[in-house]
C-alpha cells in the first residue's frame, strides 16, 4: 500500500502518517514513510509519503512514485489537488474541505476559494470521501486534531481498524494528548460512512 | 529494549550509536541531522555526556578529546556544519583518536533547507577519511555501529553521511543486542596528541600507506547485487545511499533484470569490486546524490565499458533523485524498455559466476565492523518473482522530469480530460503567525524609512525576513557572517546604516566572534539580536542561552547583553518587539549613536510560549484599506469580501492561528482590530 498526505505545514501530517506506519508495523508489514521536515514546513506545502508490504524489498525507496499512490489523504483541498498526479487512477482521497488561506496569495489578493477546489475533487477524483474538518474540530473541540478526523475517517481503506490506530495513538503520544484525539478519531470514522453526501458549504457531516 | 522500531534515520543513528556503547555526544543543530542528538538525549545513555555546544568546530573538539581518552564519540551536525569543524577534522585524522569517533555530517540535496549542496563524501577525500552512506535508516544503524569499531581499529574518525531522505525517512529497523558500555580507559600523555610539522609528515604517509588495509575492512559496506526482473540487460548500476534504493525501485518498476554495484564506503574507492562489477557488461549508469563521487571512481576502470552519469547529463547534476529519473535513463540505455513489456527482445546472458548475489557482501572478513555489517548491511529482502507481479506496476506513460514537485503540478491521471486543475495558490514557507522577528523587522523598517540602510541577515528562521512585504534582508550567507558582512560594507559604504540581524542560537554559534572584530576594529554598525529563547528553525533545542541542557536538565544561562558588553559595544538596549512604537523608538536611539550598537528585541518564539487571545476584526469598521495585511504578511490574516459594503473587501483573521501579538491592531488604522471577546489580553506572554 503506498499512501500520501498533504496539507500545509501546521497541520499534522508529520505524526499521521506515522501512525499510519506504526499501524502497518503492528499489523506484521515492514513500513517506509518520508515527511518534510525543516524550513520547508514553515507554513509551505508539505508532504508525507507512507509505503507498507510484507515484503521489505517491494518497497525499495521511501518515495511513492507519481500515480502510484493507492490512498491520498488532502488535509486542504488546494494542496489536495496539487498532490493529485500521485493517486493511481481509481485510488481514494480522503480531503478536508476546509480551506488555509495562503499569506503570499492574500498579499496579492487572488485567493482562490476552497471550493473550487473541492468541486474539482469531486470530478478527478470518483473515489472521494469528503470531511468538514472544522466542523469535527469544533465538536471535539480543537482545531490541532484534523489530522486524527482524517486518520479516523481513511482508517477503512487504508485497511486497518479504529482500534488498532488508537492503539498506534497510544504507542506514539503522550497520555493527556490521547483522549483528545481519540475523539477525533472516532468522530472522523463515524463520519466517513456518510461523508460521500457532504455540502462543505453548509458544513453538514 | 530491542525488537523492531519504527524509526527515524536520525534515530537510528542514535540507537546505532547507544547500542555501540557511546559515551559522549555532541553536536550543533541542523537540518537534516537535529534528531539524532535529541534522539540519544532521550535514550540518556548511563553514564553518558549529551551535549548541544555552540557550534561545529566545539563539538568535534570536544568529542575528540573524550575521543583521545578512549570514549566512544559521536558528533552530529549538517554538511554546512562541517565547514565549521573543517578547522579540527582536517588535523584530526593525522593526530588520530583513541576511542571511536563517529562524525554524522547531513547531506541536503536540492537543498531543501540548506545553503549549499556540498558531498560529505568530497569532503572525506579532502581529509582522507572513511565516510560511509546509508541508503535507509536500518542500514543508518548497522553503519553507525559498525563506523565505531572501524574508527578504532584505524585510529581515525569515519565520517557518516546519510542525505535527507534517509535522515528524515522513517522504516522498521530490527535492533540488536547492544554492545556492553566500555569504560573509556583514560588519556595517556604522549607526543602523538601535539601536531607538530613532523608529525603531520609522518601522519599523511601513515594515512595514504594504510588506504589498502581500510579498503579491504570496508568490503562488507560494498557489495554486488543483482535485481529481479523478468528483463534481463547486460547494464549495471553503481549506486550509493538514497540512490541505491531509488535503483532498486527503477529496476523492480520496469522489471529490469541486471547487476547493481552499492557504493556504501566510497573512500578509498573499491576499485577490485567495481572492476568484477564492470566485467562483462555493456554500459554502467552511476545513480548518486550531489557529487559524481562513484562515478569519477569508476571512470579510470572502465576499459572500454560505457559510462553515463551526472558528467554526460544522463543524471541532473543538482537537486535530489527520484525512482523517476533513474527508470527514464534506463529507457534510454535499455532500448527495449521502451516497448511496452519488452520481452521479445533476445535477453544476453549475465555473468553466472558466483561472484554475483542477491544479498551481496563479502563475509569473509572478521573484524567487528564486518561482523555488524554483514548482518545487518544487507539489502532488504529479495522479492521474488511472483511477488513482484503482485506489484503495482507504473504506468509508463507517467511524466518524467527533474523536480517531483514540478511534475505533479501537471494534470492528473483521474482528471476528467475535459477540465484543466485549478492552480493551488504557491505556498512557500513563511514566518508563523505571531512570530516575534515579524515585529521586529517590522519595527527596524519603519525607524530606518527615510534613511538608507543595509540590512544584514543570518541563518534562521529569521532569514524568512527576506520575503515580501517585509523583505528585510539583504545579504545572508552562513551562520554567524550577518555581523561581520555588515561591518565590511559599511567600510565601503560609509553613508549606510549597517544593521546585522542574529538569533540568539546563532550569535553564540560564531555571532560574538563577529561582534569582537567589530569592536575592535572600530567598526559603526547597529546588531539586532533577535532573542527568541530558542534555536527555532531546527524545532526549539536548547542553547547557552536557555538555561536548559541538552537533556532537559538546568544549566547556567548567558546573559546575551552582558556578553555585548563585555565584548565592547557601546550600546546595549533591550525592547519588546510586540510593542512597535517601544521597539521603534529603542531603534532610532541606537541608530543616533556611533561605534557598535546593540539592540536585543526579546520576545519568545510561539512554539515556545503560549498563545494569547486571538485577535478578530471588527468588520463594520474596517475600511479595506489593506495596510494590516500588506505590512505585515501574517498567515493569519486574510481579506474577505465586506458583509457591510457592497463590493468592498474587510480583512479577515483566522482565530485558530493568530497567537493575539497585537501588531496588526496597532497599525491598523481605524483600530478595528480588537481582541476576541472583550477588550484586553492579546500579549503573548
Ligand atoms: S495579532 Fe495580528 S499579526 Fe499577530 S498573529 Fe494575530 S493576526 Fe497575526
Ligand atoms: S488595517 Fe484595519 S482597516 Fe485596514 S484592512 Fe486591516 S483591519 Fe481593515
Amino acid at each position: 500500500m503506498n499512501c500520501l498526505l498533504c496539507g500545509v505545514g501546521g497541520q499534522g501530517t508529520v505524526l499521521a502518517s506515522r501512525l499510519i506506519a506504526q499501524c502497518a508495523m503492528d499489523a506484521g508489514a515492514f513500513a517506509r514513510t518520508s515527511e518534510t521536515i525543516g524550513m520547508a514546513q514553515r507554513g509551505g506545502s508539505v508532504v508525507s509519503h507512507v509505503r507498507w508490504h510484507d515484503h521489505a524489498g517491494a518497497i525499495p525507496s521511501p518515495l511513492i512514485p507519481l500515480g502510484g499512490a493507492d490512498a491520498l489523504i488532502g488535509f486542504e483541498p488546494g494542496e489536495a489537488v496539487r498532490c493529485l498526479p500521485y493517486l493511481k487512477p481509481g485510488g481514494a482521497a480522503v480531503v478536508s474541505v476546509n480551506g488555509v488561506t495562503s499569506a503570499v496569495a492574500a498579499l496579492s489578493g487572488n485567493q482562490p476559494d476552497a471550493a473550487v477546489f473541492v468541486d474539482y475533487l469531486r470530478k478527478a477524483a470518483p473515489n472521494l470521501i469528503l470531511l468538514d474538518g472544522a466542523e469535527i474540530a469544533r465538536r471535539v473541540g480543537s482545531a490541532k486534531t484534523l489530522n486524527m478526523a482524517l486518520l479516523g475517517a481513511a482508517a477503512r481503506l487504508l485497511g486497518f481498524s479504529v482500534e488498532s490506530m488508537l492503539d498506534a495513538l497510544r504507542k506514539r503520544l503522550s497520555p493527556r494528548l490521547v483522549e483528545l484525539n481519540r475523539l477525533a478519531l472516532e468522530e472522523g470514522a463515524a463520519a466517513s460512512g456518510s461523508a460521500r453526501t457532504v455540502n462543505p458549504k453548509e458544513g453538514s457531516i | 529494549m530491542s525488537g523492531k522500531m519504527l524509526l527515524m534515520g536520525n534515530e537510528a543513528i542514535a540507537y546505532g550509536a547507544v547500542d555501540a556503547g557511546v559515551s559522549f555526544v555532541s553536536g550543533y543543530p541542523g537540518t537534516p541531522s537535529t534528531e539524532a542528538l535529541e534522539a540519544v538525549a532521550r535514550l540518556k545513555p548511563p553514564g553518558a555526556h549529551v551535549e548541544w555546544s555552540v557550534n561545529e568546530k566545539a563539538a568535534l573538539e570536544t568529542a575528540a578529546g573524550a575521543a583521545y581518552a578512549g570514549a566512544r564519540a559521536l558528533v552530529t551536525m549538517k554538511q554546512v556544519g562541517l565547514n565549521v569543524a573543517s578547522d579540527p577534522l582536517m588535523s584530526l585524522n593525522y593526530v588520530g583518536v583513541k576511542g571511536g569517533l563517529v562524525i554524522l555530517s547531513a547531506d541536503d540535496p536540492g537543498p531543501i533547507s540548506s545553503q549549499t549542496e556540498q558531498d560529505t563524501r568530497r569532503f572525506a577525500q579532502f581529509a582522507r577519511l572513511p565516510v560511509l552512506d546509508p541508503s535507509s535508516p536500518e542500514e543508518a544503524y548497522a553503519m553507525a555501529r559498525a563506523a565505531f569499531a572501524l574508527s578504532e581499529r584505524f585510529r581515525v574518525p569515519v565520517l557518516l553521511r546519510p542525505t535527507t531522505r534517509v535522515c528524515h525517512a522513517c522504516s522498521v529497523v530490527e535492533r540488536m543486542k547492544p554492545e556492553p558500555l566500555v569504560k573509556p580507559s583514560g588519556f595517556v600523555k604522549g607526543k602523538e596528541w601535539v601536531i607538530f610539522p613532523r608529525l603531520s609528515f609522518e601522519a599523511k604517509k601513515r594515512l595514504v600507506a594504510r588506504e589498502p588495509e581500510l579498503a579491504d575492512a570496508q568490503r562488507p559496506f560494498n557489495f554486488i547485487e543483482e535485481t529481479r526482473g523478468d528483463l534481463p540487460a547486460r547494464i549495471g548500476i553503481a549506486c550509493g545511499g538514497i540512490g541505491a534504493a531509488y535503483a532498486r525501485e527503477a529496476a523492480l518498476s520496469l522489471g529490469l533484470r541486471c547487476r547493481i554495484l552499492k557504493v556504501g564506503a566510497s573512500n578509498p574507492f573499491p576499485e577490485a569490486l567495481a572492476v568484477e562489477f564492470i566485467n562483462g557488461l555493456d554500459c554502467v549508469l552511476a545513480v548518486e546524490e550531489l557529487d559524481p563521487v562513484i562515478e569519477d571512481g569508476l571512470r579510470p576502470l572502465m576499459d572500454g565499458v560505457a559510462l553515463r552519469g551526472k558528467r554526460d547529463g544522463s543524471m541532473p547534476i543538482a537537486g535530489e533523485l527520484s525512482a523517476a529519473i533513474i527508470e527514464d535513463a534506463l529507457r534510454v540505455m535499455v532500448p527495449a524498455l521502451s516497448l511496452d513489456g519488452g520481452k521479445d527482445g533476445e535477453p544476453p546472458p549475465l555473468s553466472s559466476s558466483g561472484d554475483i548475489s542477491t544479498c551481496g557482501g563479502d563475509k569473509g572478513v572478521g573484524s567487528a565492523p564486518s561482523l555488524i555489517a554483514a548482518a545487518a548491511l544487507r539489502p532488504t529482502e529479495a522479492v521474488s518473482g511472483e511477488e513482484m507481479e503482485r506489484q503495482p506496476r507504473l504506468p509508463l506513460a507517467v511524466p518524467i522530469g527533474g523536480d517531483a514537485a514540478a511534475q505533479a503540478e501537471g494534470a492528473s491521471p483521474n482528471a476528467a480530460a475535459d477540465e484543466p486543475a485549478p492552480t493551488p495558490p504557491i505556498r512557500p514557507p513563511i514566518l508563523c503567525a505571531g512570530c516575534p522577528h515579524r515585529a521586529s523587522f517590522y519595527a527596524v523598517k519603519r525607524a530606518a524609512k527615510g534613511r538608507k540602510a543595509i540590512f544584514c541577515g543570518d541563518i534562521g528562521c529569521y532569514t524568512l525576513g527576506n520575503a515580501p512585504p517585509l523583505d528585510m534582508v539583504d545579504t545572508c550567507l552562513c551562520m554567524g557572517a550577518g555581523v561581520t558582512i555588515a561591518q565590511g560594507l559599511k567600510s565601503a559604504d560609509p553613508d549606510a546604516h549597517c544593521f546585522a540581524f542574529i538569533g540568539d542560537s546563532t550569535f553564540f554559534h560564531s555571532g560574538m566572534t563577529g561582534a569582537l572584530n567589530a569592536v575592535y576594529n572600530r567598526a559603526d554598525m547597529i546588531i539586532i539580536v533577535l532573542d527568541n529563547r530558542t534555536t527555532g528553525m531546527t524545532g526549539r533545542q536548547p542553547h547557552p542561552g536557555t538555561g536548559e541542557s541538552a537533556v532537559g536538565e538546568p544549566a547556567p544561562k548567558a546573559d546575551i547583553g552582558a556578553i555585548l558588553l563585555a565584548l565592547g559595544v557601546t550600546s546595549v538596549r533591550r525592547a519588546n518587539p510586540f510593542d512597535i512604537e517601544e521597539a521603534i523608538e529603542t531603534t532610532h536611539e541606537a541608530m543616533d549613536e556611533t561605534g557598535v550598537r546593540a539592540v536585543i528585541f526579546e520576545a519568545p518564539c510561539i512554539a515556545v510560549a503560549k498563545p494569547g487571545r486571538p485577535m478578530a476584526v471588527d468588520a463594520s469598521r474596517c475600511v479595506g484599506c489593506q495596510v494590516c495585511v500588506k505590512a505585515l504578511g501574517c498567515p493569519a490574516l486574510s481579506f474577505m469580501p465586506s458583509p457591510y459594503q457592497q463590493g468592498r473587501i474587510a480583512a479577515r483573521i483566522d482565530a485558530s492561528m493568530c497567537t493575539g501579538c497585537s501588531i496588526c491592531s496597532q497599525i491598523c488604522p481605524t483600530e478595528c482590530i480588537q481582541p476576541l471577546d472583550g477588550p484586553k489580553g492579546g500579549d503573548t506572554a
